[in-house]
C-alpha cells in the first residue's frame, strides 16, 4: 500500500516490511528496553502468534516475559490487571476480535476505570491488542469490527494503524503509554508491505494525531484501520471525476484529533467517513457529529458516512457486499451536492 | 458440632444432592460455639492472652462501627451500606493472618479485613456517602479498592500473585469473594491460571449461606472448599465463626503460597446475620429460625466465654472495649457528619494520565457553566 504522502525522516536502509513485521519489532523493541513488559495471550509463545506477530520472542526473552495463557480472555485480561497494579506493563494480545469479547467486562468496569477510583493511585499501563476486521474470508466470529464499543468507555485509548510505520511507531507509543490502550490491528492489513527500516523506524507518533495521507480540496475522506487503502485508491480514480480528495487517517479514535479533521474540512467543505463497522452508533456518527458541531458553516452538503450495513457479519463469500469498497466510497462522494456549487 | 451443613437444606434448593454433598464436610474448629478450645489434627495456635484480647477487642470495634453505619444509613448519612454483622471472625482471622507485604482485594463487605490493614473506617464510609469511589490509596496499606463487581477480584489477585512469583518475591495475596461469586466465571478462570501459573494466592470464600435472597444450593452441588480439588490446589472449609480457626487456617493457606506451593482455597462458613445489604429485606426469604440458629454461633460471644472462663480477661476489660468502641463509633458518626461534599470539579480528574483534549474541552465548558450561576439564586443553591 502507499504511504507516499505520510511524513516520513528518510531513515537510511528502508527496505519492503509487512505490518505483522512491525508489529513484531514493536513488541521485540518494547520487551527489549523495559523489563517490566510483558506480552500474554493464547498461542504468543511457541507458536509465536496465529498471525505470528509474536514469532521467536518467547525464545528470546523466555517464557516468563512472553506468556501463553489458558484459553479465557477475561482471565487473561483480568490478570493483566493484577500485574499492572504489581507493577509490569502487560502486553495483552486477543486472538480475535469477537473472541475479545468475554474480557469486556474486565476491560469496562475495572481497566478503564482504575485510575479514576484510585485517584490517580493505581493506573494500568496495559495495552490490549485485537486483530479486528473483516476481508480475509474468515469464519463466523473473525472478521467483527468492535471500536465503537470500546470508544464509548471513558478511560480507554483506542487507536489504529494503517500503515507499516504507523504499526511500529503507535504499537511503541501505546505500550509506553501509562493509560490503558486498545490496540485494533488492521488484519487484513497484515501483510501489507511499505519500505520501512526496522533499524531506524520512523519516530514515535504521538497518540491523537490524525495524518493527512493525501492532500485534496474537494472533499475529506475520513477513515481509519483498513479503509485507508480503500480511500487512498478512491481518491485515485476520483481524479477521473473531477475530484481532488483529501484522506485523513485518523490513527486514534480516542483521543480524537478534532484539530486535523476540522481543518481538512474548513478548507474542503465536504466530508465522508468511511469504515467497516456498522454506521448505527459507531464512530462515524461520533464523527460526523463532530464536524457538524464545529464546521458547520464551512459545509457544502451534510457529512455522509460509508460503513458496514447494521446486520451481523455475513458469510465470507458475502462480504465484499457489506464492507466499504471504492465504489461505495465514490457514490458517496457524488452526493456531497456538488450541483450546488 | 452443630453446624447445619448445605445438605440439610437441599430441598429448599431444588437440587437433590448427591456425590460427596451427601456427607457432612470436614469443618476445622478451635473453638467451639460455647467457648471451648478444642484440637484440630492439621490446624492448631498457640496465642498469648495479649492478641487473644487483641482478636475480641478488633471483632467488637468492627461490629459497632459496622451496626453505627448501618444506623447512618437509616439516618440519611449514607446511601447504602453492606453490613458484615456475623462475619466478624471470618475477616478479622484471615485479616489478621495477612503480613503487611502481603497484599489484599476485598469485596465490598470486608470492613472487618480493612480494619486489621489499617483503613480507617471513615474511609469507608466515604464510599458509601457518595463522596468517592474509595477513598483509600490501596498501596499506602496493600488492601484494594473494594470491588462492587462480583468476583472480578480474584482475577485482580492471581495476576498480582503472578508478578510477585515473577519476582520471586515472599508475600502473598488474598482474594475474599462470596459463595454467589463461586459461580462466577472469574472466580473459575482465576482458579484457573492460579493452578497453572502456581501463583501464591489464598482464594478466601466466605460462604456466609446467602448471596443476596439465593441460598448456597443455588450455587453449587458440592461444598464449595471442594472445587480446589477439582483444579489441582487444596481447599479447606473453616468454622467461620471460629476466629481462632480461622486464623490459623488463612496463615497455613498463606504460608502455604509464599513457600511456592501455589494457591489454596478456604471456604469460611458463616452466616450474614444482617440483610444483604441496607436496601435488602431478608425477611422475604429466609425464616427467623435460621438466623437465630446462627446466633447461638455468634463469633465474639464464644471467645468472651473463652477469655472469661479461662481468666484471660476481666469484666474491667470487656467494659474497656466497650467504651473505647462507643468512642470509635462517636468518631466515626462526627466524622461522616463533618464530611466536606466533592467539589464538582474532581468528576474530571484522573480520567487519563496526561491531559486528554475531550476531557479537558468538558472541564472548561462545565466550568464555564457553573460560573454563569455565581451571584444569582441559582448560584447559591449550587
Amino acid at each position: 500500500m502507499s504511504t507516499a504522502t505520510a511524513p516520513a525522516s528518510a531513515p537510511a536502509a528502508r527496505k519492503p516490511a509487512t505490518m505483522a513485521q512491525a508489529l513484531r519489532q514493536a513488541l521485540h523493541d518494547a520487551l527489549a528496553d523495559d523489563a517490566s513488559v510483558h506480552v500474554l495471550g493464547e498461542d504468543v509463545g511457541t507458536l509465536g502468534g496465529v498471525f505470528r506477530i509474536t514469532d521467536g520472542l518467547t525464545k528470546e526473552f523466555g517464557p516468563d516475559r512472553v506468556t501463553d495463557t489458558p484459553l479465557a480472555e477475561a482471565g487473561i485480561l483480568g490478570t493483566a490487571v493484577g500485574m499492572a497494579m504489581y507493577g509490569l506493563r502487560p502486553v495483552v494480545e486477543m486472538q480475535f476480535d469477537a473472541f475479545a469479547y468475554p474480557a469486556i467486562e474486565q476491560l469496562i468496569s475495572h481497566v478503564a476505570r482504575m485510575r479514576n477510583r484510585t485517584r490517580g493511585a493505581m493506573p494500568l499501563p496495559i495495552t490490549i491488542r485485537i486483530p479486528y476486521g473483516g476481508g480475509i474470508g474468515g469464519v463466523e466470529h473473525h472478521s467483527d469490527s468492535s471500536e465503537a464499543y470500546y470508544l464509548h468507555t471513558p478511560g480507554l485509548h483506542v487507536v489504529t494503524p494503517a500503515t507499516v510505520a504507523d504499526a511500529y511507531g503507535l504499537l511503541r507509543a501505546s505500550i509506553a503509554s501509562d493509560d490503558p490502550v486498545v490496540f485494533l490491528e488492521p488484519k487484513r492489513l497484515y501483510w501489507s508491505k511499505a519500505d520501512w527500516s526496522a533499524d531506524a523506524p520512523q519516530g514515535v507518533p504521538p497518540l491523537g494525531r490524525a495524518v493527512v495521507r493525501r492532500a485534496g480540496r474537494s472533499a475529506t475522506l475520513i477513515t481509519y484501520g483498513p479503509s485507508l487503502p480503500v480511500c487512498l485508491e478512491a481518491a485515485e480514480a476520483g481524479r477521473q471525476e473531477g475530484w481532488d480528495l483529501e484522506v485523513v487517517d485518523l490513527r486514534s479514535l480516542v483521543p480524537f484529533d478534532d484539530e486535523t479533521v476540522c481543518d481538512s474540512v474548513r478548507r474542503t467543505g465536504r466530508a465522508v467517513v468511511v469504515h467497516e463497522s456498522s454506521g448505527f452508533g459507531g464512530a462515524g456518527a461520533e464523527i460526523a457529529a463532530r464536524i457538524t458541531e464545529r464546521c458547520f458553516h464551512h459545509l457544502a452538503a451534510p457529512v455522509l458516512r460509508v460503513a458496514g450495513f447494521d446486520i451481523p457479519y455475513p458469510p465470507p463469500m458475502l462480504e465484499r457486499y457489506h464492507l466499504p469498497g471504492v465504489d461505495r466510497v465514490l457514490d458517496a462522494v457524488a452526493r456531497l451536492q456538488w450541483e450546488a456549487n | 458440632m452443630s453446624v447445619k451443613s448445605t445438605a440439610a437444606r437441599s430441598s429448599r434448593g431444588g437440587a437433590k444432592r448427591r456425590g460427596g454433598a451427601g456427607r457432612k464436610p470436614e469443618l476445622v474448629q478451635l473453638l467451639t460455639p460455647e467457648g471451648e478450645r478444642v484440637e484440630h489434627s492439621e490446624y492448631s495456635i498457640d496465642l498469648t492472652p495479649e492478641e487473644l484480647r487483641g482478636l475480641y477487642r478488633d471483632m467488637v470495634f468492627t461490629r459497632r462501627f459496622d451496626g453505627e453505619a448501618v444506623t447512618l444509613q437509616r439516618q440519611g448519612e449514607l446511601g447504602l451500606w453492606a453490613s458484615l454483622l456475623g462475619q466478624e471472625a471470618a475477616q478479622i482471622g484471615s485479616g489478621r493472618a495477612t503480613r503487611p507485604d502481603d497484599y489484599v482485594f476485598p469485596t465490598y463487605r470486608e470492613h472487618g479485613v480493612a480494619w486489621t490493614r489499617g483503613v480507617d473506617p471513615l474511609n469507608l464510609l466515604g464510599m458509601f456517602r457518595g463522596v468517592n469511589n474509595g477513598g483509600w490509596d490501596p498501596n499506602l496499606n496493600n488492601f484494594h479498592l473494594y470491588t462492587i463487581v462480583i468476583g472480578s477480584q480474584a482475577l485482580h489477585a492471581t495476576g498480582y500473585a503472578m508478578g510477585v512469583a515473577k519476582d520471586g518475591a515472599d508475600s502473598a495475596v488474598i482474594a475474599y469473594f462470596g459463595d454467589g461469586a463461586s459461580s462466577q466465571g472469574d472466580v473459575a478462570e482465576a482458579f484457573t491460571f492460579a493452578a497453572v501459573y502456581n501463583a501464591p494466592v489464598v482464594f478466601f470464600c466466605q460462604n456466609n449461606q446467602w448471596a443476596i435472597s439465593e441460598p448456597t444450593e443455588r450455587q453449587t452441588r458440592v461444598p464449595i472448599y471442594q472445587r480446589a480439588a477439582g483444579f489441582g490446589f487444596p481447599g479447606v472449609r473453616v468454622d467461620g465463626n471460629d476466629v481462632l480457626a480461622v486464623l490459623a487456617v488463612t496463615r497455613a493457606a498463606l504460608e502455604h503460597a509464599r513457600s511456592g506451593e501455589g494457591p489454596m482455597l478456604v471456604e469460611a462458613f458463616t452466616y450474614r446475620m444482617g440483610a444483604h445489604t441496607t436496601s435488602d429485606d431478608a425477611t422475604r426469604y429466609r425464616l427467623d429460625e435460621e438466623t437465630e440458629e446462627w446466633a447461638a454461633k455468634d463469633p465474639i460471644a464464644r471467645l468472651k466465654a473463652y477469655l472469661a472462663n479461662e481468666g484471660l480477661a476481666d469484666e474491667t476489660f470487656f467494659a474497656e472495649v466497650e467504651a473505647e468502641s462507643d468512642a470509635l463509633a462517636k468518631r466515626v458518626r462526627e466524622g461522616v457528619r463533618a464530611m466536606p461534599n466533592p467539589e464538582p470539579m474532581a468528576i474530571f480528574d484522573n480520567i487519563y494520565a496526561d491531559g486528554h483534549a475531550l476531557v479537558d474541552e468538558e472541564r472548561a465548558q462545565f466550568a464555564a457553566y457553573q460560573a454563569s450561576f455565581e451571584g444569582s439564586e441559582e448560584g447559591a443553591a449550587r
